[in-house]
Parts: structure tokens; sequence; C-alpha cells
């Protein structure tokens, strides 16, 4: 698939219209977008932490519970058969969605944290203290701490590769760290708190070719998921990992997706009913794939409601989509230079559509606390990233991020928030 | 400058009918406030909030609690002036008589030391409540 990213112009107001993708018209979707907060129109712009949800799949959690709520694959009556049936209908809509080769591809998680943790517990087991982890500068917690417990038991080494000032992953410097003693590479897709966007796909290729193939590569894709075209297939990887509720879906849903070969010899994760196929007092032979990897009761409306999220947005036209954020961002970008005592912190040649900055004057939660005043909300702090923001020597810092349903006007807003919030702390 | 009494800054806030004049009456009142000297922001003075951080120091002298606080945000250091109005130079029995709640409620701002408020202001609330108590 080609890359999700096309050149654009500054964002000029309306003329969204023009192509196959109207904000407009998909902000009418989302009923949360039209509330007041501090009796101002909500601006939001906390995308990266969580999306608002469209009306259809409000609609699919509500049909579930009022029409057909029975648990799923242990019925002998219809409620059962119908849930179980939708169910598993959302699985097969999301492996078409990125490209799994098959849907037993596709581990239902609580989120990408879940996914993560089920590939690191299951390392954990097989490391020794020969081995190597890779992971970034640039890492969320959750693509942190795991590798870095799953190295602490195991006796491995973390390793960590090093960005640039930009907030870029430096290329050389990373593929000099892998060897044919990196067991895992562990990289996000995409910077929650910077934006950067990394070349997944050349470098699994590369961390294949200089590891001699012994390097598993895990992808967190809680921040690629909906903002690029993602073909697991065609990246390459052995994992990818993301959640629904960043992606117009529910929360507390998410997937581990991985190359059937490797799941289907990975360690359990939890144990219970539902993964398993026999069982005596003493004894137990696991169930097969996806099932003996998804213990209990699943997150039923979840799966249903994530279904409906990621069959809504794959009838958009998505490069429209993407071109439309792209916009949003260069545009808040442009007004982010010119606004003086402001600094971006994150300028990767390509990111995803987060906006990070701090201020001259002011803390993060000072700017935090006088945009939502205005009904612009966006996330301070450190982003579940303390590290990074310790190597970019800055105690945190305000974020906004868009996704498909921002405009140009939210970012006047936001930039006009701004201007308010330079008077007051002045 | 001394801080204004509780009373006083009560009076004075609900003088304010919009909210950024309220809030810059308390960044103002923040600033007023004597800094904490910087070789004084250490581990043990630190209070960690999710959003930002605050330091305080404490001394007792002849039963009279005396304060220092600081924050790396400007408005929770206007909030940490409003707590100092009620805290600062007062004895422990004092400090315990004093129902904070209350205050936060009659300055409307209450939200601001609600426990899911990641501020760190609750935090040093509690932090002073607990010396007065030990005090008692
Ligand atoms: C890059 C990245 N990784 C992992 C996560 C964790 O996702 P979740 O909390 O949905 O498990 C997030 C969420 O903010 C994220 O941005």
């Amino acid at each position: 698939m080609a890359s999700p990213y096309i050149e654009t112009a500054l964002c000029r107001h309306g003329d969204s219209l023009t192509m196959s993708f109207d904000v407009y018209e998909i902000r009418q979707q989302f009923p949360i977008l039209s509330r007041t907060v501090h009796n101002k129109p909500l601006v939001y712009l906390d995308n990266a932490a969580t999306t608002q949800k469209p009306q259809v799949v409000i609609d699919a959690l509500v049909d579930y519970y009022s029409n057909y709520n029975s648990n799923v694959h242990r019925g002998a009556h219809s409620l059962a058969d119908e849930a179980t049936r939708k169910y598993e209908g959302a699985r097969d809509t999301i492996a078409e969605f990125i490209q799994a080769n098959n849907r037993r591809e596709v581990i239902w998680t609580t989120g990408t944290t879940e996914s993560i943790n089920i590939v690191a517990h299951g390392l954990a087991q097989m490391l020794t203290c020969d081995d190597q982890v890779l992971v970034t500068e640039m890492e969320h917690h959750a693509n942190l701490v795991t590798w870095q417990q799953a190295c602490k038991a195991s006796g491995a080494s973390l390793v960590i590769a090093p960005i640039d000032d930009d907030g870029e992953l430096i290329i050389d410097q990373y593929l000099a760290l892998i060897n044919n003693n990196t067991r895992l590479a562990a990289l996000p897709h995409a910077s929650n708190a910077l934006g950067s966007l990394n070349p997944i796909k050349e470098l699994t290729t590369e961390i294949k070719k200089r590891s001699d193939n012994s390097a598993l590569v895990l992808i967190d894709g809680a921040q690629g998921i909906a903002h690029s075209l993602v073909n697991v297939q065609e990246i390459g990887c052995d994992f990818y990992a993301f959640s629904s509720h960043k992606l117009y879906g529910p929360t507390g849903i998410g997937v581990l997706w991985g190359k059937e070969q490797l799941l289907e010899s990975w360690p359990v994760w939890q144990t219970g009913g539902e993964m398993i196929a026999e069982v005596t007092y003493t004894d137990a032979k696991w169930n097969t794939l996806p099932y003996r990897l998804e213990a209990g009761t699943p997150n039923i409306a979840g799966v249903i409601g994530f279904g409906a999220a990621v069959s809504w947005y794959a009838k958009l036209d998505l490069k429209a989509v993407l071109a439309h954020e792209e916009k949003v961002l260069s545009y808040a970008t442009q007004l982010a230079a010119d606004f003086t005592g402001l600094t971006v912190i994150g300028s990767a040649a390509k990111k995803v559509p987060v906006l990070s900055f701090v201020m001259d004057r002011g803390h993060p939660a000072d700017i935090g606390f006088i945009l939502d005043r205005q009904g612009v909300a966006i996330r301070t702090g450190h982003h579940c990233a303390e590290p990074l923001m310790n190597r970019l020597n800055i105690p945190g810092t305000a974020r906004a991020s868009f996704a498909l349903y921002n405009t140009c006007e939210e970012v006047d807003a936001l930039f006009n928030a701004l201007k308010k919030v330079k008077q007051m702390l002045a | 400058m001394a801080l204004p009494s509780t009373n006083d800054i009560i009076e004075d806030l609900e003088f304010f009918d919009d909210w950024e004049e309220r809030y810059k009456y308390i960044i103002e009142l923040g600033e007023d406030m004597p800094k904490l000297p910087a070789p004084l922001h250490t581990q043990e003075r630190l209070v960690k909030g999710c959003q930002s951080n605050v330091w305080i120091d404490a001394k007792i002298t002849e039963g009279v609690f005396y304060f220092e606080v600081e924050s790396d945000a400007i408005i929770v250091r206007g909030l940490l002036a409003l707590v100092m109005a009620a805290y600062d130079q007062k004895t422990a029995a004092q400090i315990h008589a004093f129902d904070i709640d209350q205050y936060f409620k009659a300055l409307d701002l209450e939200q601001h030391i609600s426990p899911t408020r990641g501020n760190g202001l609750r935090a040093i609330v509690a932090k002073i409540q607990a010396l007065a108590a030990s005090q008692l």
C-alpha cells in the first residue's frame, strides 16, 4: 500500500468540502461534538488519549444490550448464537481491516497495554542473560515498563535506541544496536507524546536482516492505527498491538495481532474458561487460536462496538481522511510557528496529527486549565512517557491531538484560546 | 506581603463575576507569596501531583506553624496561596478546626481540591492536616 502521507498545502477553510471526505458531515455523526463546556462549544483536541464515538458505535452497544445480550460460544439458544455471530463477525472485520493472514491471528485483549503484556509475559520465559530487547527513547510506558520488567525477570538487557532533538529516531544508530542477540525489537508506530511516525516497514526489514532473523518485531500501534493504512503483512512485523478506543470504538477492548505460527505456541497468558480444550483435576490442554490466548468471558459489547467502529471507519475514503488530518496538522504547525512564546516539541518530518508544545510562561497544567475554561480540551503532562520528558529536559508538554472530525476552525479556536493563556499568565 | 485573611479572600472573589478576573486575582495572590528558595525544592519537600509538582517546607515555633510552599504551575501556586491564607502561622488546633472543604466551596473552587484533581493541592492539604494532628 502507498504511504499514507500526502503532501498538502496550508489549510484553507471550507475546502474540505471539495474532497471525498466532508468533515462537517462527519461531525454530525458524533453526538458529543455538539455539547458545550463552560458555556463554550467543545473543541475536543485530546484524540491521542481517546477518540469520540460515532452514533453507529453507540447504537451497536445499545442494540447488543437491548436485543441480544448473551454469553458467547457456549449457549444452546438463539440469543447466544446471535451474540456469537456478531462477536466473531467483528473479528473478521478487524482481520480484514489490518490485512491479517487469517482471523485466528486476531486476539481480543483489553487494549494495547494488555496486548504488549501478553507478548512480554511470554518472552520473559524465553529470554536468557545473553539476550537483548531493543526499545526506543520515545516509548509510552506501556511499551517500556513491560520490556524492562521482562528483562529484569530474565536477566536479559534492555537496549534503548536514541532519538534526535526533533524527536525522530536516529536510524543509523538504531540499526547499529541490532545484532544476533536481539530477541525482540519493540517500537511505536508513532509517538503519542511527539507525533513522530516511524518507518516501521523499512525498520522491520532491517531488524530481521541484521539479527539473522533472531529478533521478533512488535509494533505498538496505539497511535498508528487511526492515522495510517495498516497492513500487517506488508509491514512484516510479528506483533502489532492496538486499542479500540483510539479508533472511534469503545474502551476496554483492543487487539493483539500476531503471526499464526508464533501465537500457536506462545505461552498462555491467563488460564481459565474458554481457553482450554480439555481439563482434568491435574492437567489441562489448551484450546486452539485465537481462544488459547483469550481466557474467560470476553468484553462482548466492546468487541461488537469495535467491530461497528471499524466497519464504519473502513468505509470512509481513508486516503482523504488522512490527507484531511495532515492538513489540519500542518495548519496548526504553521500557526504555532507564528505564535511567539510557544515552542513545538517534536518536529519529525513525518508525524501523526499531534502538536505538543511548551510556552515560555506557564506550566503545561496552566495552559490546559485556561484552555479548558474556553471549551478547548487538550492533554497536559508527561503523556505516560516520563523517561522521554527527562530526555528532552522538560517537565511535560501541552498536547493538542487531532482526529478526522477536527477542523481548521477548531485550530483557530485553539490559538485564540492560547492568546488568553498568554494574557493571563503574562 | 502578608496574605489577606480567608474571609477577605472570600469577599474579594465574590466581587468578580467572570472566571478570568477570578483567576487573575488568584494568580496575583500566588505571585505576592514569598518564593520557596530553589535549594529547598528537595525530594523530601516534594508532593508529586500527576499534573504539576508542589513543594512544602514546614516549621513549628512555639506551637505556631510556618509554611513555605511552591509549585511549578502558576495557577496551582495561586491556589496554594489560598491554602496558606488558611493555614500559615496558625496553631495545630486552629488548623484542625478549619474546614478547608467548606472554604473552597465558599470560593466556588471546590473542583481544585477534589481528590481526582492531579495538582497536588489535596495532598498538600492532607500533609498539613497530618502535621497539625501530630501536634494535638
Ligand atoms: C503509544 C501508546 N502506546 C500504548 C498506549 C496504551 O494504550 P491503552 O491505554 O489503550 O492500553 C498508548 C495510549 O495512550 C499510547 O499512546
